[in-house]
């Protein structure tokens, strides 16, 4: 590993056709975790599998390029918010049910919030959560890929 | 030591082997964890829920609070990393 980081400090992992196509297909990866999140009622797939993919878009930035790029592109800070905020968005809709006076998790309370049909409330607490769930994971994944390539120096990776 | 941890693994292996010999039967629809919540789900979960797919229906609303602490799960693994190895001043 300790070769892999210094080879890509002197730019030796520099490569014009791997950093092009990962330019141009990283929009449509994310594109893709997008559509796999808020599909997620209809087809295969939901917050964890859309997560992931978002998540990877910007590891394949940090593969291509280099970890500072991967930085630029999504800020530290941003991502430590981002993080708790999925987290947060979860359990806050967990206990804003509770709060209404509805059980823990019961999304149909909501309807005493925005006055829709409580079976559709169900519908969009589902896709709500979900939301959060692919926020935290994205988040997660690349925080956890930073740290474990640049040993928490956060300065060069692989 | 490497003997005696080669051992317990087999032993282990082997106990939870033996009890995989008690599951029901592979897609009998007649067995019990098929008979007791499955045809509750295929049955209702549509009307109650208006979700397609069962899968998300289940997953985010029946046992939304086994998939809420999945990702709390999830979450707590990333902040041990950060506390455990980040040393960036940033």
């Amino acid at each position: 590993m300790k070769s892999l980081q210094a080879l890509a400090k002197d730019g030796g992992g520099d490569n014009l056709i791997l950093q092009t196509t990962i330019r141009l297909t990283v929009p449509f990866i994310q594109l893709f975790g997008l559509y796999v999140i808020v599909h997620g009622h209809y087809s295969p797939g939901g917050g964890f599998q859309g997560g992931v993919l978002l998540g990877a878009a910007f590891i394949l930035i940090a593969l291509g390029y280099d970890l500072p790029t991967s930085k630029r592109h999504f800020p530290v800070r941003t991502n430590a918010i981002l993080a708790n905020s999925g987290a947060l968005i979860y359990t806050g809709i967990a206990t804003l049910c509770a709060l209404l006076g509805g059980y823990f998790l019961d999304y149909s309370i909501l309807t005493r919030l925005l006055p829709i049909d409580p079976i559709e409330w169900r519908s969009l607490g589902i896709f709500l959560v979900e939301v959060g769930v692919g926020l935290g994971v994205m988040c997660i994944m690349l925080s956890l890929y930073w740290d474990m390539a640049s040993g928490g120096q956060m300065e060069e990776g692989l | 030591m490497k003997t005696l941890a080669l051992l317990a693994t087999i032993l282990t292996g082997a106990i939870l082997l033996y009890g995989t010999a008690d599951f029901a039967p592979w897609g009998d629809p007649q067995s019990p964890p098929n008979r007791h919540l499955s045809t509750y789900y295929i049955e209702q979960a549509v009307k109650e829920t208006h979700v397609p797919n069962l899968v998300t229906a289940v997953l985010g609303d029946y046992r939304g609070y086994d998939t809420m602490f999945e990702l709390v799960v999830i979450y707590c693994a990333g902040m041990g990393v950060v506390a455990v190895l980040r040393r960036s001043d940033s």
